[in-house]
């Protein structure tokens, strides 16, 4: 296993690689500099004062020798300062927002799976079923709404018209005020709208993995030898079948990881919820490329990390996938 | 004769399955209701999707605008009627550029294997790794958002899965007889794979590009909805359900439309897609 483990982590790194050159690359590359914002306003700053900007970032130099320097920095993980005018360093400003970000996906996470895997297994042992046919509908349904918009008439009903939930923010005005338990109710009616709509989306999607799945498995030769020799339906579907039914759920699960990243972008901005993808919309349009690539390469290594949990897990539950233990 | 052929051997048992799935036949039905809707737009809008009114701002669905007017007393479902063609528009040439660059590569990794292959598969790896809506940000922000960046990005960022799914059934078809014999009889390469391989794994492509349009729509109109794709004045779900935000406390038909417009296409998609890939894979048929 700890072969297995070293082996997978060691492929991952060409990996991080490729990726932050190809970030680089990108952000390097496209039209629209940094010195330009903070010189187009002043009439006065010249040529000269974009000169002296670009030599203070180190853009004036070769792309390549940029890429080295930076990944020089990066591996002492020396993350840089933002060119924003606070000229904070990039790590204390992504330190700031990473946890509300991770908070809101595992929220989000667990309700998906609390929710979805027994949806799942439900249609699929009863397929065709009223139940069947009726989560297949607001799967579907499900599926083809755009989060973005269901958080809207969520806000519209709750927000607007009822009045019931907060619809932007972590806190209220009064937080500061607050005794404790009211802070952390305070808290908890900001998070519902937002975990509820993230939640919803990834349910759909989830729960249609989980009811392929279990319909691959119980029609497996062994699930029918289980029942050939008489054990009690249920023994068959949850001892035999779910195990291995459970699996592409788990890496699917790993391999979600991107879309819950990217997902939080559009929930912190409708929101207004001071996280990660709030950040990474804001260092983008004011061109900070130091936060955009240390983003960029946070978001990769959880994404890896994600890929690796999957693995792992994976040889956990099917001992054929161990390929360290073979040689 | 090879349309004959065609008919009998993939056409006609597809179409007897397909027939039978009435989900398939209604998304079917929406795709099709589309299509005349964005190609009849200009007949069908009641106004001018453009055409202000100040003495119209933001009224409730009436008789008149049967789904309101926005802040600047335009016809909603003027505007969404013409937000179909955007939609329209960006699902097929998104996804038209992620199948070419998914086809073509899938093909070479699939067909020579070995290095080619791993090396092929490395950077559909460290495509997938981005955080895709990151990477989509990142790329839009820079350059000037605009409706060809817009499907020009999603393309580019969508191709990986295509990529994989044309390999996999490349490494299943290559071996097969009929490839072997059109090697003996001395096909090259380009022949082998364009005449004889592709078409045979062209059905799940197909499957894969309809649940793509879906997902190029939606992408689209969550970008739209950021400020960061289609720009106003053009209508398009997504920037109309921008004004709606910004309306929320007043105009609930500014979000609730053009959603249930997205809502209802992507289904659609969806729909038809799970029924063409029901008919054709027979495994999971009962």
């Amino acid at each position: 296993m700890l072969n297995y483990l070293a082996k997978r982590l060691a492929l991952s790194i060409p990996l991080l690689l490729g990726i932050t050159i190809i970030s680089f690359v990108v952000i390097h590359l496209a039209p629209g500099e940094p010195v330009e914002l903070g010189t187009e306003l002043g009439p006065k700053s010249g040529a000269a004062a974009k000169q002296a900007l670009r030599q203070l970032y180190g853009l004036d130099k070769p792309l390549h020798v940029q890429y080295l320097t930076w990944l020089s920095r990066m591996v002492r993980l020396d993350f840089g300062r933002s060119f924003s005018p606070d000229g904070r360093l990039v790590i204390d400003k992504i330190a700031e927002r990473l946890p509300i970000t991770i908070l809101l996906n595992v929220l989000e996470l667990g309700l998906i799976l609390a929710v979805a895997v027994p949806i799942g297994i439900l249609s699929a042992t009863r397929q065709y079923s009223l139940f069947d046919k009726a989560t297949t509908v607001i799967v579907f349904v499900g599926f083809a709404t755009p989060d973005f918009w269901l958080a809207l008439l969520l806000m519209i009903l709750f927000g607007v018209h009822l009045g019931w939930l907060p619809i932007s923010g972590l806190r209220s005005l009064n937080y500061e005020y607050l005794p404790l338990w009211a802070q952390q109710w305070d808290l908890i009616r900001h998070l519902i709208l937002p975990v509820l709509v993230a939640a919803f989306g990834g349910l759909a999607g989830y729960s249609r993995y989980m009811r392929q799945s279990m319909l691959e498995v119980i029609r497996q030769d062994y699930i029918r030898t289980a029942r050939a020799k008489g054990l009690p339906e249920e023994k068959v579907l949850y001892k035999h079948a779910l195990r291995n039914a459970l699996l592409p759920v788990v890496t699917i699960l790993g391999l979600s990881v991107p879309g819950l990243i990217g997902g939080s972008v559009i929930f912190e901005t409708i929101f207004a919820i001071p996280g990660m993808g709030q950040l990474f919309v804001q260092s983008a349009f004011a061109r900070d490329y130091p936060v955009i690539m240390g983003i960029l390469v946070i978001g990769a290594v959880l994404t890896l990390l994600g890929n690796l949990l999957a693995d792992v897990s994976y040889s956990l539950v099917d001992p054929r996938i161990r390929v360290g233990r073979e040689g | 004769m090879v349309v004959d052929k065609l008919k009998r051997a993939w056409i006609s048992p597809f179409w007897r399955q397909f027939k039978r799935n009435r989900l398939a036949l209604l998304g079917g039905a929406i795709v099709i209701l589309l299509f005349l809707a964005a190609a009849l737009a200009p007949l069908l809008a009641p106004y001018d999707p453009a055409e202000f009114d100040v003495k119209k701002i933001l009224e409730a669905p009436s008789p008149a605008h049967p789904l309101g007017t926005d802040q600047l007393g335009r016809d909603v479902l003027s505007r969404v009627l013409w937000g179909s063609r955007i939609s329209l528009l960006v699902g097929f040439v998104a996804v038209g550029i992620a199948t070419a660059i998914g086809v073509l590569l899938g093909s070479l990794a699939g067909y020579y294997g070995g290095w080619v292959d791993a090396l092929i598969m490395r950077f559909v790896d460290v495509m997938l790794t981005f955080p895709r809506f990151f990477l989509l940000l990142a790329v839009i922000a820079f350059l000037k958002p605009s409706i060809f960046t817009i499907m020009g990005v999603i393309g580019v960022t969508g191709w990986m899965g295509v990529a994989r799914l044309v390999r996999a059934e490349f490494f299943s078809l290559k071996e097969r007889e009929f490839v072997q014999s059109a090697r003996a009889l001395g096909a090259r390469d380009h022949r082998i794979i364009g005449r004889h391989v592709l078409p045979n794994a062209l059905a799940p492509v197909l499957v894969s590009a309809t649940f793509g349009v879906a997902g190029a729509i939606l992408t689209e109109s969550a970008l739209s909805f950021l400020g960061l794709g289609v720009q106003p004045p053009t209508p398009s779900w997504g920037n109309i359900l921008t004004d709606g935000k910004a309306n929320i406390e007043i105009a609930w038909w500014l979000s609730l439309y053009p959603g249930l417009a997205i809502l209802v296409t992507v289904l659609g998609y969806n729909l038809l897609g799970e029924g063409i890939r029901d008919a054709l894979d027979p495994r999971l048929r009962q």
